[in-house]
């Protein structure tokens, strides 16, 4: 098996404002941030070979996109991963081009949360084996379970734990004060973490992400035609997805938080397996090290303090240690969602896995203005989607050249 | 020998402290969770009589309600189902008056005694709405009882028995009626209650050479707290010593199931040889004398039941109206279903159907390669591999331990917090659950749990059952 990495090129890529937009339509978001990303890479649309969308709640096919954006039948997929659909596009794309089938491909990740009171939850199509009238948990709910269980693990009291998250939604809040596409733009305290009213035990308002509307869009392609369109384009090192199939549930012997077993190998095991992946494509040998920086998938806060561990870039227990040392500060050793995360950039759902790759790509180009790190080199992208036990997680990486 | 070979009943965890309906009133009435109704309670009742019987054995089950969540639709097959009973079994709705339980415990006794079942369950629950703040408002409960007839084992013979029907109106409630209607309350209770349930007494003891003084103790049907001592004086009974308490000040009145909850009461302080007599009321009346035999030892000896007894001395009580009318469905701010307002998928009959033994059995699959339950049922074991080789196990009747848990604040107006917990099941069997009937600051990580049939919503006319935990209950 032969590794992804330096076969495909990053050349463009564009991001439009997350937020509550009421004054605009899907189409209006996707051509906002397609045109964006064909400015940044020097292209025209005719310059397009193929496309893949993905939204979760159209039902649609990927002729949407071709609709919104006027492609004149070049192929368009549509990918559907939850939460995660974003990395996969992009994965998708990336292969297209790998292959040799495709030059120039478009990955675009669009959603319109807002149009439907209740957002998320109002829009979510059914599945084919739950009648739905189980049991029926929100998101929040199931993401508390990790928590809850971290807590108990690792003999952390209830308000501890609180300390620990509104350490990280500061950080997060501070973050993406520095982003101008983001949703939301305020700094906050500790102590209005703690005092927030409570959502879903243990998680208070602001242990949870924004829900927004947005678009973002990538053109990968082969890094000869990267070479003759910029210089400072970036390379993936690695991709990669792993799906849960509940073995939390149903393994005897399983060692993750939620499936128990004597020795924790696993927060949510889906990132630790698709991380390890991802690490062997990019011949990354310490991720403590040589990951410079990372956007994951801080749906709750709690998420992205466990995902430290499961991207073995902390030791497992140790998340809250390298937090409250600053170590994922901006200006930390390993800064995390610089523009704000989920949390504070916003999270229209499919349009996230590609956000995240937008920022590492500007931060790895220096275009990242107040948020700028030092000697970035290899950025981490992390995005998780689906329901406990069955989650989908992606993790790519991506670096500049060498 | 024909008659009761198991008993069981289910009076809710809930009590709502009367002086919430007016101010000063003595004692509490139990009420329904708010997902709880006549169907759940009666699949409560036939677990609690179930303990020590095999299921296997019971040839049919009838429900007996006035308040069937269906018009057109039977409950006893969802009841027969919660119960996890065989399908070859007949099964009955006996509705529409109060004495449908003690109807179809006559039913029951005959189908025995003609031989076509061996086993009969009959259940009995009701959920009665009285009109707010009215007398009825107060006097009404909530509550189930199970009763197994058969013929052997018989832990109280069937002496005899003895119906009258008798057309009046004095309690009706039409199709389109929320709320129960009656009318000169003296009217109803001398010309209706207490004149037809003393004609059935007298004709039982009349036919059977029976005299007041043969009976130990006396679990009849009385509408409110003081007017079964006006039957027991008309038919010559000591109040004081042959007539069961009728738990009004602790429960209240629970129509259909009432006489067979007081019987069940009656039963576990019954002595070998006791003669007891059961009596329930509506547009008539039924009357059966029980003889107590030995055999009643082993299955009172069964300490999993919960009976009467248990059920009474374990309660949460509130004092809240406003709580109280949320429960029961008549004050929500945002949807009529609106138990669980994320409820975002339209039920699919079709998908209720095919996952019917998960859904209403709570059944998993066990592996026969490697012993592994699997829950929800796998088509290959999510342990081993092994695909298709599965027994299918009974869940519903397990404990667990809760491993991980959430709550949610923001998803239900009826309740606040929603606790939601991972559960580990002892034999096997992890999975998510809602959990009702608890204290959501008592819930923690390691906290022992039993199932209980819930009401989950109802949405298009279909009302949604499923599983939740709670906590063991005392």
């Amino acid at each position: 098996m032969e590794s992804i990495k330096d076969k495909v090129a990053v050349v463009g890529m564009g991001c439009t404002n997350f937020g509550e937009k009421w004054g605009e339509n899907a189409d209006d978001m996707a051509v906002e941030a397609t045109k964006e990303a064909l400015e940044d890479a020097g292209l025209e649309l005719k310059d397009i070979n193929a496309a893949v969308q993905t939204t979760l709640f159209t039902g649609e096919t990927g002729s949407q996109l071709a609709r919104w954006l006027k492609l004149n039948y070049v192929p368009v997929s549509r990918v559907e991963n939850f939460c995660s659909g974003g990395l996969d596009a992009f994965r998708t794309a990336c292969y297209y081009v790998a292959s040799g089938t495709y030059d120039i491909v478009l990955a675009n990740g669009t959603e319109k949360l807002m149009d439907h009171a209740g957002g998320f939850g109002k829009v979510i199509p059914s599945s084919f084996d739950l009648p739905g009238v189980d049991h029926d948990l929100p998101p929040a709910t199931t993401f508390a379970f990790f928590a809850v269980r971290y807590m108990e693990k690792h003999n952390i009291s209830y308000d501890r734990m609180r300390r620990i998250l509104a350490r990280l939604e500061v950080k997060n809040h501070h973050n993406g004060t520095l982003a101008p596409k983001s949703h939301l733009k305020r700094e906050i305290t500790i102590d209005d973490v703690l005092n927030a009213p409570m959502v879903t035990y243990p998680f208070g308002l602001y242990d949870c992400c924004g829900m927004s509307d947005g678009s973002a869009s990538c053109i990968v392609t082969t890094p000869e035609i990267a070479e003759s369109l910029r210089d400072d384009y970036v390379l993936v090192k690695g991709l990669a997805i792993a799906n849960g199939a509940g073995q939390a549930y149903f393994k005897a012997s399983d060692n993750t938080l939620i499936g128990g077993g004597d020795k924790l190998e696993a927060n949510f095991p889906e990132t630790v397996n698709a991380a390890r992946s991802a690490y062997a494509q990019a011949g990354v040998k310490d991720p403590r090290k040589e990951v410079s920086h990372f956007e994951v998938h801080d749906c709750f806060s709690s998420t992205e303090l466990l995902t430290y561990e499961d991207l073995l870039i902390s030791p497992f227990g140790k998340a809250p240690e390298d937090l409250e040392a600053g170590r994922f500060d901006l200006d930390g050793e390993q800064p995390c969602n610089t523009d704000g995360g989920l949390k504070s950039f916003g999270h229209p759902v499919s349009a996230s896995g590609i956000r995240m790759l937008y920022e590492l790509y500007k931060q790895l180009q220096g275009k990242a203005e107040k948020r700028q790190i030092k000697n970035p080199k290899l950025g981490l992208a992390h995005n998780l989607g689906g329901v406990c036990g069955y989650y989908n997680v992606a993790v790519c990486l991506i670096g500049g050249r060498d | 020998m024909i008659g009761i070979t198991s008993y069981g009943a289910y009076v809710p965890l809930w009590r709502l402290s009367r002086d919430a309906i007016a101010k000063g009133a003595k004692g509490e009435k139990a009420i329904c969770h708010y997902d709880e109704d006549a169907i759940t309670m009666a699949v409560a009742a036939a677990a609690d009589c179930l303990h020590g019987v095999e299921r296997e054995k019971v040839d049919g089950l009838i429900f007996a309600s006035t308040n069937s969540p269906y018009k057109e639709k039977q409950a006893a097959s969802i009841v027969a189902a919660g119960a996890d009973l065989r399908r070859d079994i007949v099964t009955a709705d006996f509705a529409g008056s109060l004495k449908a339980g003690t109807t179809g415990l006559r039913f029951a006794c005959d189908a025995v005694k003609a031989g076509s079942a061996k086993q009969m369950m009959v259940t009995a629950a009701d959920r009665r709405q009285g009109a707010p703040l009215s007398a009825y408002d107060q006097d009404l409960g909530d509550g189930a009882a199970a009763l197994m007839v058969g013929d052997s084992n018989v832990i109280a013979s069937l002496e005899g028995s003895y119906s009258i029907s008798d057309e009046i109106l004095d309690v009706w409630r039409s199709s389109d009626d929320t709320f129960l209607r009656t009318t000169h309350e003296r009217f109803a209770q001398t010309e209706g209650y207490v004149k037809v349930i003393s004609e059935a007494i007298a004709g039982l003891m009349k036919k059977n050479k029976l005299e007041a003084k043969d009976f130990a103790k006396i679990a009849i049907y009385t509408p409110t707290a003081r007017r079964v001592a006006d039957v027991a004086k008309k038919l010559g009974f000591d109040a004081k010593t042959q007539v069961q308490d009728v738990f009004f000040s602790v429960m209240g009145n629970t129509g259909v199931p009432y006489a067979m909850m007081l019987f069940v009461a009656a039963l576990e302080e019954a002595k070998p040889g006791d003669l007891i007599l059961l009596a329930g009321y509506g547009d008539g009346a039924d009357a059966f004398a029980f003889r107590v035999t030995e055999e009643i030892e082993k299955v009172r000896g069964n300490a999993a039941r919960r009976g009467m007894k248990k059920h009474l001395d374990s309660k949460m009580v509130i004092n809240d109206y406003k709580t109280y009318w949320l429960w029961r469905g008549l004050l929500n701010p945002i949807t009529e279903e609106g138990f669980l307002p994320h409820h975002y998928w339209k039920t699919s009959p079709v998908m209720l159907w095919r996952e019917r033994d998960r859904i209403l059995r709570f059944r998993g699959g066990k592996c026969k390669a490697c012993g592994a339950v699997n829950f929800p049922p796998q088509r290959a074991c999510g342990n081993c591999g092994t695909e298709g080789q599965f027994d299918s196990v009974r869940l519903s009747d397990k404990k667990g331990t809760i491993w991980t848990f959430s709550m949610d604040y923001l998803s239900s107006q009826v309740e606040v917090p929603i606790v939601c917990p991972l559960v580990h099941l002892e034999g096997g069997g992890r999975f998510q659950v809602y959990m009702t009937d608890c204290v959501a600051e008592e819930v923690k990580v390691g906290m022992e749990i039993e199932m209980s049939f819930r009401k989950i919503m109802v949405r298009d006319g279909i009302n949604n059952y499923y599983w939740k935990a709670t906590p063991i209950r005392a």
